[in-house]
């Protein structure tokens, strides 16, 4: 993933280059926009977003070690149905551990939880990784996305529950005087927050950007696949890139 | 004329009407439902339009500074969005209603859109609709000095007798610029005058609403409740102001029509059918989507085209 990275740097540890990947630059709701039904539906308050997003992260970090584990015996024709029923069978049990354990939680998140399954970001991180990667970054590959995934829905139901509610985890911050804006905990106010800190978040990455770092690959969620990505001006930074390291060898 | 021929690239004939010209004069044809408003609630209506008008204005100059854009607030765009806004809340709404309201539909609706000519609802309704949900019991209590109890539409929707005269005048509870029938027809005279707007969408809403009301109804061909439906709610101001605004209306002849029977049949399914008694401004919203697809299906033929099926 990272040979191609920053000249002078060292190489980057592939367990906490998984988690930022997971967290900041491919985070699945601000980057990738992975997952945007229980986004949208489920954040009408923090611990809401943090319920569901902790939920996703395990079944995302189980299902990534098992596809990880399983990705020589799978036969490539029928891995999207053999993925589905390993992810499956985690969300069957997180329900189960739920229902017994947290019914609080299992009561808010509801049809969600079931439909875990069918959440983009756990299928894809099978696709495009865990499948051709070996256990260990797999492992942590989900735990990254599934932190990037909480802290992105926490995020957005501490706004929504703030504004629409005066609160944040259920402890009343608002002074008395302020009146709820109660469109922010129905379905509008998931589409203007999430928009919102959306744009947030690029303007801080630019503004990165502009100071020199290197955000190139955090713009564009690179994955150094140049074949199957549409940012062609991150490609001609590649090129021209090792064009330099190669004129220097040469020099 | 010169002697000399001019040599210049079309448009030969050119209007001399500007945004600023055209905003103008909208802001003097509301004037008479504003006034009556003024009159009718008291001061405080004249304290809540002045801050609503100040913050649409002022968040569209902030926007464009902040962006380095060209400053639009000239226009008085803005100050018709305010304007229409502060026409649409109850007298009995705080100050900061007006606030929160200019901004949402200046930034939100109008200025993350891209400014002027390309919202795609009408600013004013779509921040009248974000307050109605947010605050809801703010939004729908006409309770004031003047006036206490259901406005007529909800009188009207649980069976009671209206006053249809005092509806015409306009001295019933209802948000500010809404109530009087006269002074909205006025201010509807002054543009169709001035050449700003035409009957095209007003005329086809309200008797698409009337024929609806008739049908749907439950009371037949009766003239004192189909007046009471026509000159009560927010009917008047919507259909002259609101549905014939340049940016979210359809450009086509047709469409227009199409766009007026719409919006007539969507109020009078809320009105009958749905719980609440008014539906003027979510009718001209959903309107409002679904002008592009109107639009399409109504795209005239180009001069030339189309006579012989190939």
């Amino acid at each position: 993933m990272s040979q191609i990275d920053e000249k002078g740097m060292k190489k980057e540890n592939p367990v906490t280059e998984r988690l930022v990947n997971g967290i900041v630059k491919e985070n699945p709701t601000f980057v990738l926009m992975l997952g945007m039904c229980p986004t949208l539906a489920v954040t009408t308050s923090a611990i809401n977003g943090l319920g569901m997003g902790l939920t996703t992260m395990v079944v995302l970090a189980l299902s990534n070690v098992f596809i990880s584990l399983l990705r020589g015996i799978i036969p490539d024709k029928v891995r999207i149905p053999a993925f589905i029923v390993i992810i499956a069978s985690f969300v069957t049990m997180v329900e189960l551990l739920l229902q017994g354990f947290i019914p609080f939680l299992y009561d808010a998140l509801g049809i969600y939880i079931p439909l875990i399954v069918v959440n983009c970001i756990i299928l894809g991180r099978a696709e495009a990784y865990a499948y051709k990667n070996p256990v260990i970054p797999s492992l942590f590959d989900g735990i990254g996305m599934g932190l990037g995934f909480s802290v992105a829905l926490t995020c957005i139901g501490a706004v929504r529950e703030l504004l629409g509610a005066g609160e944040i985890f259920g402890i009343h911050v608002m002074p008395e005087s302020y009146v709820p804006v109660s469109i922010f905990i129905m379905a509008p106010g998931a589409f203007f927050v999430l928009a919102t800190l959306t744009a947030i978040q690029n303007k801080v990455k630019i503004a990165g950007e502009r100071k020199g770092k290197d955000m190139s690959k955090i713009q564009s969620g690179c994955n150094s696949d140049c074949m199957n990505c549409a940012d062609t001006g991150c490609a001609k930074r590649l090129i021209d890139e090792k064009a330099g390291e190669e004129g220097k060898n040469n020099a | 004329m010169s002697d000399l021929m001019k040599v210049s690239s079309n448009p030969h004939v050119r209007s001399k009407s500007t945004t600023a010209s055209i905003m103008l004069t909208v802001v003097i044809a509301l004037l008479p439902a504003a006034g009556f408003g003024i009159y009718n609630f008291g001061p405080k209506a004249l304290l809540l339009i002045l801050v609503t008008v100040a913050s649409t204005v002022a968040t569209e100059f902030a926007f464009e500074k902040i962006c380095k854009k060209k400053i639009t607030i000239g226009d008085y765009s803005a100050v018709v969005t305010g304007l229409l806004l502060a026409l649409n809340l109850p007298v009995s709404a705080p100050w900061w209603i007006g606030v929160v309201g200019g901004v949402f539909a200046i930034l939100v609706v109008k200025m993350l859109f891209g400014g002027i000519g390309q919202n795609f609802m009408n600013p004013a309704l779509g921040a009248r609709c974000f307050l109605l949900i947010s605050f809801t019991s703010i939004m729908t209590n006409f309770d004031c000095d003047a006036y206490t109890g259901a406005t007529p539409l909800a009188a009207l929707k649980s069976g009671e007798s209206v006053n249809i005269l005092n509806m015409v005048i306009g001295r019933t509870a209802g948000t500010i610029g809404e109530t009087s029938m006269i002074a909205i027809v006025i201010g509807a005279c002054i543009l169709i005058l001035f050449g700003i707007i035409d009957l095209r969408i007003p005329g086809t809403y309200i008797v698409t609403l009337a024929v609806f009301v008739t049908l749907f109804g439950g009371r037949g061909f009766n003239w004192p409740y189909i007046s009471a439906h026509l000159s009560g709610g927010g009917l008047m101001l919507g259909a002259f102001f609101m549905a014939t605004d340049y940016v979210t209306r359809p450009i086509t002849k047709k469409g227009q029509y199409v766009f007026g029977f719409l919006l007539g049949v969507l109020t009078g399914i809320f009105r009958i059918f749905g719980p609440s008694a008014e539906g003027v401004s979510y009718a001209i919203i959903i309107g409002n989507l679904l002008v592009p697809l109107i639009e399409k299906v109504t795209l005239p033929k180009a001069f030339g085209k189309g006579g012989e099926k190939a």
